[in-house]
């Protein structure tokens, strides 16, 4: 298999953080969901991978390219956005579109211009005038016209409305249609990356909890309601994380079917995305 | 060719798509060598990820009821009658099963279930 991310070893140590020996291989042609509270190294992560940062210890390769982060023709086929638009104030979508194609080799300005109209860009209006989503659309636009084949998304959508947040999951998916096209993208918002990611890895205090295949994820986790008893007999293997209330213990268990089979006294639900991150945050305790 | 997918029906999604392009062929509605879409154009519409597509393919590959061929795509194969008939009364001893167990639950004698049945059947 084909790897568009793969990142082994990788630390960082900040005076009061370090990002813990992080370890991910991201198949070519796929989504990856990148999930974890603030602060819990997703940008750390990313900066590294791109070499914006100097890491103290690990290996990058992008694209099959070692330190594909200093490489100029990796650059060429990556694109990334941020969460903050890093455009200068004063330049309008013209003046963008002119700057961009003294840089990336392959700008496509006709392709640029369609999704600047398709975002509903004003052209008149300079980027300091652009609204929150304006300007990550703006960004998204400039990602998606030098023929990049991986793209890297920095919590770019949690500041969007879900209308935009959706035309933005059906460009990724268009985008994705050309077989070794891939989309890396860290984001609060759960639901999105429920629905269109191949594979969901979280982070925790600056460690790698899990890389998992989503379907998997989500058909074998679920939530045990039970009683302290119940929570007692429960097999240890099955337990990632709970929750205590005065009624009842909430339980976090990585194989419902097991326990559907064996025990119906159980009430079980699916977990979502987010309840996993929930209750992983909380209970801190690692995965398997 | 409509595929339904329900997010609430506690199915995983790619049982829910190989259920319904199953049923498609062996009622007919798909013939064998009419192709499929491609697993990615299947994600983006349904708007689920590709891992989910790919299963359902695979799923549907293993159980001989489409042949997917390296950058042509996937396409409905010719139906093993045997093994059509076969998937259908499973699909039948299912149901018959769960009836069956109620029927024990109640009490209920096998005379009267078949009677049940009969008269379900002619009914229709």
């Amino acid at each position: 298999m084909k790897y568009a991310i793969e990142v082994e070893g990788l630390t960082k140590h900040y005076k009061d953080f370090t990002l813990d020996n992080v370890s991910f291989r991201v198949p070519a042609g796929s989504i990856v969901g990148f999930i974890g509270e603030n602060g819990a190294g997703k940008t750390t992560t990313i900066k590294a991978i791109l070499d914006l940062i100097q890491r103290d210890a690990g290996t990058v390769r992008i694209l099959e390219r070692e330190n594909g982060g200093r490489d100029k023709e990796v650059k060429e086929q990556i694109g990334v956005i941020f969460d903050e638009c890093y455009f200068p104030d004063g330049l309008r979508v013209v003046d963008v579109n002119q700057m961009m194609r003294q840089i990336y080799r392959c700008w496509d300005s006709d392709k640029f211009f369609n999704y600047c109209k398709e975002f509903g860009l004003p052209e008149k209006k300079e980027v300091k005038e652009f609204s929150r989503g304006m300007k990550v659309k703006l960004s998204i636009g400039v990602a998606l016209s030098h023929q990049a084949r991986l793209i890297i998304l920095d919590d770019a959508c949690g500041a969007l409305d879900p209308v935009v947040r959706n035309e933005i999951l059906d460009i990724f998916m268009d985008f994705i249609q050309e077989e070794d096209h891939t989309v890396f993208l860290s984001s609060h918002i759960t639901s999105d990356i429920e629905k269109i990611c191949d594979y969901i890895m979280l982070i925790h205090q600056g460690k790698l909890l899990f890389f998992e295949n989503k379907d998997a994820l989500l058909y074998h986790y679920g939530i045990v309601r039970c009683t302290e008893e119940q929570y007692k007999a429960l097999d240890p293997n099955l337990i990632v994380g709970m929750r205590r209330n005065r009624f009842e213990v909430e339980v976090l268990v990585n194989n419902r079917q097991v326990l559907e089979e064996h025990s119906h006294d159980y009430v079980i639900d699916p977990a979502s995305v987010e309840e996993i991150l929930l209750y992983v945050a909380k209970s801190s305790v690692t995965l398997r | 060719m409509n595929i339904i997918i329900s997010n609430s029906s506690g199915k995983p999604i790619y049982e829910q798509i190989t259920a319904q392009i199953k049923a498609m062929v062996m009622n007919g509605t798909l013939s064998p060598g009419d192709p499929l879409p491609s697993m990615r154009l299947l994600a983006k519409e349904l708007r689920i990820s590709v891992i989910t597509t790919k299963r359902a393919y695979e799923d549907l590959e293993r159980d001989g009821f489409i042949t997917t061929i390296v950058g042509k795509g996937s396409f409905v194969r010719e139906a093993d009658r045997e093994f059509v008939k076969e998937e259908q009364l499973k699909a039948v001893e299912q149901h018959l099963q769960a009836a069956v167990d109620t029927a024990r639950q109640y009490g209920m004698s096998v005379e009267e279930l078949t009677e049940v049945l009969k008269m379900l059947y002619e009914e229709l």
